[in-house]
C-alpha cells in the first residue's frame, strides 16, 4: 500500500493509503465525521484533493480499497473491468480525466464506450475534484437509456416514478393517491409503493391491484412493490405478476448482507423477473435503492468514505442491467447528510458517477424533518438534477409521504421541472396522456384537457355510488 | 386565478395523503403550500423544542412519582443531531450519579423507566404522564417494581440499555419522541429491552410506535407493552424472537376498502 504526500508552499501533507486520500479529499459531509475519516480541516481537505488530482487512473487497478479477497463487490469491480474500454483514458492522472471529461473528446459516444473500463473508484475520485457545475455539465452529456414497457432516459425526457404510499396499505387509498398522480402526468417510470406490510400475501395483493389497473387502464409503465428480493422471487413462484425486482442495495459485501443479500440472490431476483418476460420493449427489469450512508450505518465501510462507498453499489447494480436505479440522497438523516448544501451536492455526485459507469440514475431528492434542508433545497435539487438530464424523480401527493414520513418531489414538482426545462415525459407515456386526455405537451407548454378523462369519470361515480 | 375545481376531491376521503390539491398554472396553490410550510415548521419546532424537564418532573412530583435528570454525552441538539453514538451513551457525570443512586438503594428493580426527548420533546410533553398512568396500572397488577422516572437530556434509544445495565433492573422501558413528520409533530414511540446491558442492537429491542392522539392510543400501548413484559419474563429474552408472536396477539387491522378504480371487474 503506498503512501501519498503533498507539499503545499511550506506544509507538507501526509496521507496513510488511496482511500485515506479519497476521504480526506471529499467535499465535508457529517458522515464521513462521525466515521472519522475526513480531513481535519479545509487546508487539507483541498491537500487531497491535490494529491488526488497526480494519482494515474491506472494506479485504481492496483490498490483495491477494500480487499479483493474478502469483499465480493471489490471482485466484481476488478473481474468486470474492462481493459480495452479504459484504454481511452489509462494514461491521465485524476485530474487530467477531469479535465478530459469537461473537453469536447468526452461526448455522448465517447462516454458509453469508456464507461466499462471505468471501476467505481475512478469515478468517484475524479468527482471528489469537481464542482457542482463540473458534475452537471459532464452527467448532462451522458444517455443511459432502459426499456421495459417504457422507454427511459431519452434525451428531453424526465419520468417519475408514481409514490402511492399508505400507513396500513389500504387499497381504496393507494388507488386515490395512483388516480391523483396519473392526473398530474406522473407515473412513467413506474407506480413503486413501499408496503406497510412486509407479509407475503399482502405483497401479493399489491402486485396483483397494481396489475389490474395498469391493463385496465392499458398504462404504458411498470408496476414494483419495494419488498425484499427474495419475498419477490417468492411471488414470483407463486405465479404473481411482477414487473419490476426491487433490492436496496450497497457497495461493499458486509453492508449488503446486512440488507439479506449477496451478488447470488441478486442474480436469482434478476433471473426470476426475466423468467415472467413481461417487458413489451425490453427487459430491463432490476429497480435498485441506493444512498450515502448505508454502509456505515451497517458498520460495513471498511474506513472509506461515504461517496465512494455509494459509487460501489453502482457496480452492483449495472452487473443486473437495471431498468432505473434511485439514491435515496436525503432519507438517511444528518448523521450523514447534515443539511440542505451537503444533500445536494451529493445529489449531484451521486446521479454523475452512476450515469460515467453507465446506470440508469434517477433521485429520490428528499428530506427528514431533523435534517437542516427544507422545500428550497429540494427545489435547488431538483433544477440541477434536471439540467443534468437525470432519468427520473420520484412524484407523491403534496411532498407528504404518509407511509414513510419524510417529504420528496410532488407530482407538481414534476411539472414544474419539465415546465421549465422543456422535458416529458416517457414517450409511450407521453401518447397515452394525450390519447386519454389528460394533458398534451409541446416543449414547456403543458396544456390539460378541459374535462375528466372518460374512463376515469367512471371510477370516480363508482366511488359516488359507495 | 387557480385552477382549483377538483373532480376528484371526493377522493380525500379515503387517504391522509395531500391529493387534490388543485393547481394554478401546474404549480401548488397558495393555500396548499402554506399548509404545507406550516406542518413543516411544526416539526421542525418540535425537533428543536428543548426538553423541558423541570415541568415533567413538577408533574411526576404532584402525582408521587420521584424522577431523576440526566444528560447523554451529546453537549447540544447540534452534535445531538451528527453524532447518534454520544446520544446512545451518558455523560461522566450522569453515569456516577447513577452508580451511586444503585449503591444508595440496593437490591435492584423490576423495570427501569426511561424518558428521553429523542427527536421530539414536544412528544414527551404531551403524552408521558397519561401513558406512565396506563402503564402502572399494569406493573402494579404483576407487583413489579419501578426506577424513580429517569429523565435524560439528548437521549438516544440505547442510552436506556445503560439505565437499565447501571440500575441493576430486570427490564427496562424507554420513552422517547419520535421523528417528526409533517402530520405527527408528537409521536411518542415505546422501546423495550429484557435484561438490558450496554452494547444490545436493536435486534434485542421491542418497539411500539406511532403512540399519539391520532395514532395508537395510550390503553393499546400499555396493554401492547405489558403483553411483550410478561412474555419477556417468561422467556427471559426481548427483541426479533418475542416480536411476531407479540404482534399476531395484538393484531387489530381494519377490513381494507374496495378499490374503485377497480370496481366493475
Amino acid at each position: 500500500m503506498a503512501t501519498f504526500s503533498h507539499a503545499v508552499g511550506t506544509q507538507t501533507y501526509r496521507f496513510d493509503s488511496l482511500k485515506d486520500v479519497m476521504a480526506k479529499a471529499s467535499p465535508a459531509r457529517s458522515g464521513d465525521f462521525l466515521a472519522g475519516v475526513a480531513a481535519q480541516n479545509d487546508g487539507e481537505r483541498v491537500a487531497a484533493q491535490m494529491a488526488l488530482a497526480d494519482i494515474p487512473l491506472a494506479y485504481f487497478l492496483q490498490e483495491v480499497l477494500i480487499p479483493y479477497e474478502t469483499d465480493e463487490v471489490t471482485r466484481l469491480i476488478i473481474d468486470s473491468h474492462d481493459l480495452q474500454a479504459f484504454a481511452t483514458v489509462s494514461h491521465l492522472t485524476v485530474g487530467g480525466f477531469r479535465d478530459w471529461l469537461l473537453s469536447d473528446a468526452a461526448d455522448e459516444h465517447s462516454l458509453r464506450a469508456l464507461a466499462p473500463g471505468l471501476t467505481p473508484e475512478m469515478a468517484a475520485a475524479v468527482s471528489k475534484i469537481m464542482r457542482v457545475q463540473d458534475l452537471i455539465l459532464v452527467a448532462q452529456k451522458i444517455r443511459v437509456v432502459t426499456r421495459f414497457r417504457g422507454t427511459m432516459g431519452l434525451r428531453g425526457r424526465l419520468s417519475t416514478r408514481l409514490q402511492p404510499n399508505h400507513p396500513t396499505d389500504d387499497p381504496a387509498g393507494i388507488a386515490a393517491s395512483i388516480l391523483d398522480g396519473l392526473l398530474y402526468g406522473n407515473g412513467d417510470a413506474m407506480i413503486g409503493i413501499n408496503p406497510a406490510t412486509d407479509s407475503i400475501a399482502s405483497i401479493c395483493d399489491l402486485l396483483n391491484m397494481l396489475d389490474a389497473i395498469i391493463q385496465r387502464y392499458e398504462i404504458p409503465t411498470q408496476s414494483c412493490v419495494l419488498t425484499h428480493v427474495t419475498t419477490s422471487i417468492e411471488a414470483i413462484n407463486r405465479g404473481v405478476p411482477l414487473d419490476l425486482v426491487f433490492q436496496s442495495i450497497a457497495g461493499t459485501e458486509a453492508a449488503n448482507a446486512s440488507f439479506g443479500i449477496n451478488l447470488n440472490v441478486l442474480q436469482e431476483g434478476y433471473e426470476a423477473g426475466l423468467s415472467l418476460n413481461r417487458g413489451t420493449l425490453g427487459n430491463n427489469l432490476m429497480y435498485f435503492e441506493t444512498g450515502q450512508g448505508s454502509a456505515l450505518s451497517a458498520n460495513a465501510h471498511f474506513g472509506v468514505d461515504q461517496q465512494t462507498c455509494e459509487t460501489r453499489a453502482y457496480a452492483v447494480a449495472r452487473h443486473f442491467k437495471p431498468f432505473l436505479v434511485n439514491t435515496v440522497v436525503g432519507f438517511i438523516g444528518p448523521e450523514y447528510l447534515y443539511n440542505g448544501k451537503q444533500i445536494i451536492r451529493a445529489g449531484l455526485e451521486d446521479h454523475f458517477c452512476g450515469k460515467l459507469l453507465g446506470v440508469p440514475m434517477g433521485c429520490d431528492i428528499c428530506y427528514t424533518n431533523h435534517a437542516e434542508a427544507d422545500q428550497d433545497d429540494m427545489d435547488t435539487l431538483l433544477t440541477l438534477l434536471g439540467v443534468a438530464g437525470i432519468n427520473f424523480i420520484m412524484g407523491i401527493p403534496g411532498s407528504d409521504d404518509i407511509m414513510l414520513n419524510y417529504q420528496t418531489t410532488s407530482f407538481h414538482d414534476a411539472l414544474y421541472a419539465r415546465k421549465t426545462l422543456g422535458l416529458k415525459p416517457a414517450p409511450e407515456f407521453e401518447q397515452w396522456l394525450s390519447k386519454v386526455g389528460i394533458f398534451t405537451q409541446n416543449d414547456g407548454r403543458i396544456e390539460f384537457g378541459h374535462q375528466l378523462p372518460p374512463a376515469f369519470r367512471q371510477a370516480l361515480a363508482h366511488l359516488g355510488g359507495r | 386565478m387557480a385552477d382549483n375545481l377538483n373532480p376528484w376531491l371526493d377522493l380525500r376521503r379515503l387517504t391522509p395523503a395531500r391529493i387534490a390539491l388543485g393547481r394554478t398554472g401546474t404549480s401548488m396553490p397558495t393555500q396548499a403550500q402554506l399548509d404545507f410550510q406550516y406542518a413543516h415548521a411544526q416539526a421542525r419546532d418540535a425537533v428543536h423544542l428543548p426538553f423541558d424537564h423541570p415541568g415533567l418532573s413538577a408533574q411526576l412530583t404532584e402525582r408521587g412519582r420521584e424522577s431523576l435528570l440526566l444528560h447523554s454525552a451529546a453537549a447540544d441538539r447540534h452534535s445531538y443531531l451528527q453524532r447518534p453514538d454520544l446520544g446512545r451513551k451518558l455523560n461522566d457525570d450522569s453515569a456516577q450519579q447513577l452508580r451511586d443512586y444503585a449503591l444508595a438503594n440496593p437490591g435492584g428493580i423490576d423495570v427501569a423507566v426511561v424518558v428521553a426527548d429523542g427527536l421530539s420533546a414536544l412528544a414527551v410533553h404531551r403524552h408521558t404522564l397519561p401513558f406512565l398512568a396506563r402503564m402502572e396500572e399494569h406493573t402494579a397488577t404483576e407487583g413489579w417494581s419501578l426506577s424513580p422516572v429517569i429523565l435524560v437530556e439528548q437521549g438516544r434509544v440505547a442510552v436506556a440499555d445503560e439505565i437499565g445495565e447501571l440500575l441493576g433492573a430486570r427490564m427496562v422501558v424507554m420513552l422517547i419522541g419520535e421523528r417528526p413528520g409533517l402530520s405527527s409533530p408528537d409521536s411518542l414511540g415505546l422501546y423495550f429491552t429484557y435484561a438490558p446491558k450496554i452494547g444490545l442492537t436493536d435486534a434485542f429491542r421491542n418497539c411500539i410506535s406511532n403512540v399519539r392522539l391520532e395514532g395508537l392510543s395510550y390503553g393499546m400501548a400499555a396493554h401492547r407493552l405489558a403483553y411483550l413484559m410478561r412474555e419477556a419474563c417468561r422467556r427471559q429474552l426481548s427483541g426479533v424472537n418475542l416480536k411476531d408472536e407479540a404482534q399476531v396477539q395484538t393484531l387489530d387491522l381494519e377490513a381494507p376498502s374496495e378499490n374503485f378504480l377497480l370496481k366493475g371487474d
